[in-house]
């Protein structure tokens, strides 16, 4: 589903690179963890993947089913299935919830040739959807995660994915900000979401989310690079020990 | 006063219109104001943003008629439409002159009256609108307008008054004086669209008795060489409401004066405006409100979205008399560009001499946030779309200052056509 090859990412204003070789491939319908300490470029892999301003990609290719993303504009990459759940969702005043995963999601099926929805069927589908997360009428007015909570924000998040139904979806620290509770709801609208045709790239900096959603493998990232892959395993070590043995063991 | 006369713009030759008594006075007062004024020049201080010199010159410019299949905008709204024709009220496109609770009246009609109500209105308003800062466009058009309406609401209109400016001469120089009085508990909605002419000067004097409330929304469309400057006068009651809302899009010069005076306590006044400009374009909101009265809350909204060259400006001033306790003012303008040519310019003005009030005011200028944009773009809206849909949202907190539900949305779809029409 997605290779990424030797991607080496730099900062577009300062002389400083973040991706040092990152090699990764997530199978499809697999779901891989990425977990490392702070400033290990996670969340930059995140970006660089889904195509934000201000970096620069100096080596490498990711290619999404055989097509390298990294030239297309964000637009083209969400309409080739790929989805970010960010780490800090974006609240824009003035738009509405609803106007907006409605414009999202036609914009999609209209770049991949497909009808449009209809407002009633598009409705439809959002109510059942939203239903399962828990979000409500009101949220689905109000403008897009402005004045939600943290765990609003973050359910919003999954809802977007699930009415975009893409192909890899990245979930960058879904759970930062989240209580026992707000977690477990996000990870079951994540799990429903599950599928044999759909992999997920899970970043996260601790082991809890992946006691809801179980992944196939874990990678550890430092300094730019993955430096270990295992199983679950690999994160109930990170839990008990930290980082600091598996760094001095690679090191 | 010396001050005054050493700027001393030109002054026009002219001769006022003849008419009754009432008209002739109020025209002849304007004229000698104007004789000692002169007209405006770029130095004086409230027209250091804005080039007068079009609107000045002795002939208009001459304004390529803009060509649209687009509807006329608040063509759904059921009122009494009211037509002009290059400045020049059009009787057989209009609708009969009736509306229960209104008394509507041409100013050619009433002007040639000795006695008249508008005689307490016109010129009057505008009179008191001229101190401390003078505005010899507005003193010209008092002096000079044979086109425009008298109207009076004595109670609740059963529909809004809409004006209808066409433009069909690319010579055409229209001058409108508009004179509205609201009795006591009166409503009226007055809506204005179009650009009128390829010239244009227009005052509205508009008088709100205690607890009535005037209601009023403008369009300015997109004839792009129009020039047009604009006066509304406005003096409120106790416990009455005046608002104000227009929207601008395209336009080679705008200048919109808001002058508003509280009188009575516990009034609310609310101006505001949306504007979009491509292009050339230059937009200025010129607005005064001075609180004489106490208890009442003010509101200033200003949005432009500037691109290719694009220039907004705004001036706006709170005073507060030493009596007017208990005010509320609040000011926001805003400047979005979309690039790196355009210019807004901001002067926000606060003047208080009463101890117990609430001012704000804040102005800003910026870009388009990326991360909006991104977030947008991430989700598979193309980036011309996600910046629309973030511009509509940047000018919709102005429109949601219009009180009438169905009239904002009106707006919406006006500006959301408008934007869609840019990348056709």
């Amino acid at each position: 589903m997605l290779e990424i090859k030797n991607l080496h990412v730099g900062l577009e204003e300062e002389d400083k690179q973040i991706l040092k070789g990152v090699n990764l491939t997530v199978e499809t319908g697999k779901v891989h963890a990425i977990m490392g300490p702070n400033g290990s470029g996670k969340s930059t892999l995140s970006y660089v993947l889904s195509g934000k301003d201000g970096y620069e990609v100096t080596d490498g290719s990711a290619e999404l089913q055989g097509v390298d993303v990294l030239d297309m504009e964000p637009e083209e990459r969400a309409a080739a299935g790929l989805f970010l759940a960010f780490q800090y969702p974006v609240e824009i005043p003035g738009v509405g919830n609803m106007t907006f995963l409605r414009t999202a999601v036609n914009a999609q099926r209209k770049a991949r040739g497909e009808e449009e929805l209809s407002a009633a069927e598009f409705l439809k589908v959002v109510r059942a959807k939203a239903k399962s997360l828990k979000i409500d009428a009101d949220m689905l007015k109000r403008p897009v995660n402005v004045g939600f909570s943290g765990g609003e924000k973050k359910r919003n998040e999954i809802l977007q994915m699930a009415m975009l139904e893409p192909k890899m979806c990245i979930l960058d620290e879904t759970d930062s900000g989240l209580d026992v509770d707000a977690m477990k709801l996000v990870a079951e609208g994540v799990n429903a979401l599950r599928d044999a045709g759909r992999s997920f790239l899970v970043i996260t900096h601790y082991q809890r989310l992946l006691d809801h959603i179980k992944p196939d493998v874990v990678h550890i990232m430092a300094d730019g690079k993955i430096v270990k892959t295992g199983g679950p395993e690999l994160a109930l070590e990170v839990e008990n020990n930290g980082y600091a043995d598996i760094l001095a063991e690679v090191a | 006063m010396s001050a005054k006369l050493k700027n001393k713009g030109v002054v026009p030759s002219i001769t006022v219109p003849d008419g009754g008594k009432w008209a002739s006075e109020a025209r002849q007062t304007a004229a000698a104001l104007l004789a000692e004024t002169g007209l405006p020049h770029r130095r004086d201080e409230y027209w250091k943003y804005t080039d007068p010199t079009t609107l000045t010159a002795p002939e208009a410019t001459p304004a390529a008629i803009f060509e649209s299949d687009e509807p006329l905008p608040f063509d759904g709204v059921d009122a009494v439409k009211i037509v002009f024709v290059d400045g020049v009220f059009d009787a057989a496109q209009s609708d009969a002159l009736e509306l229960d609770g209104v008394e509507i009246e041409t100013l050619s009609d009433a002007a040639q009256k000795d006695i008249h109500w508008a005689g307490s209105v016109y010129g009057v308003l505008e009179g008191r609108g001229q101190y401390p800062v003078s505005r010899p466009l507005a003193s010209y058009n008092t002096a000079m307008a044979e086109q425009g309406f008298v109207i009076r609401a004595t109670g609740k209109a059963a529909k809004p008054i809409s004006f209808i400016y066409l433009h069909e001469s690319e010579t055409s120089d229209a001058v409108i004086h508009h004179t509205i009085k609201l009795d006591e508990g009166a409503d009226l909605t007055v809506l204005e669209n179009g650009p009128a002419a390829a010239r244009i000067n227009a005052v509205m004097e508009v008088e709100v008795a205690d607890t009535a409330a005037f209601h009023h929304v403008r369009a300015q469309g997109r004839d792009h060489e129009r020039r047009t400057a604009t006066h509304i006068f406005a003096r409120l009651g106790t416990e009455s409401s005046f608002k104000s809302f227009t929207l601008t899009v395209n336009g080679i010069l705008t200048r919109n004066d808001a002058i508003i005076e509280f009188t009575g306590d516990n009034a609310n006044a609310t101006v505001a405006g949306a504007c979009a400009g491509d292009g050339a374009f230059h937009h200025d909101d010129t607005v005064f409100i001075t609180h004489d009265a106490v208890n009442c809350e003010s509101r200033q909204v200003f949005k432009k979205v500037l691109r290719n060259g694009a220039v907004g400006v705004f001036q706006g001033k709170i005073l507060v008399k030493a009596d007017a306790q208990k005010t509320d003012g609040y000011q926001i303008s805003q400047g979005l560009l979309l690039d790196e040519n355009s210019t807004f310019q901001a002067k926000p003005e606060l003047e208080i001499y009463a101890d117990d009030v609430a001012c704000s005011h804040g102005s800003t200028v910026g870009a388009i946030d990326d991360t909006a944009l991104f977030y947008l773009t991430s989700r598979g809206i193309p980036h011309k779309e996600a910046q629309d849909m973030l511009t509509l949202a940047f000018l919709g907190e102005a429109i949601d200052e219009v009180e009438d539900e169905a009239l904002a949305d009106d707006l919406r779809a006006l500006l959301e056509g408008w934007m869609a029409r840019r990348h056709g």
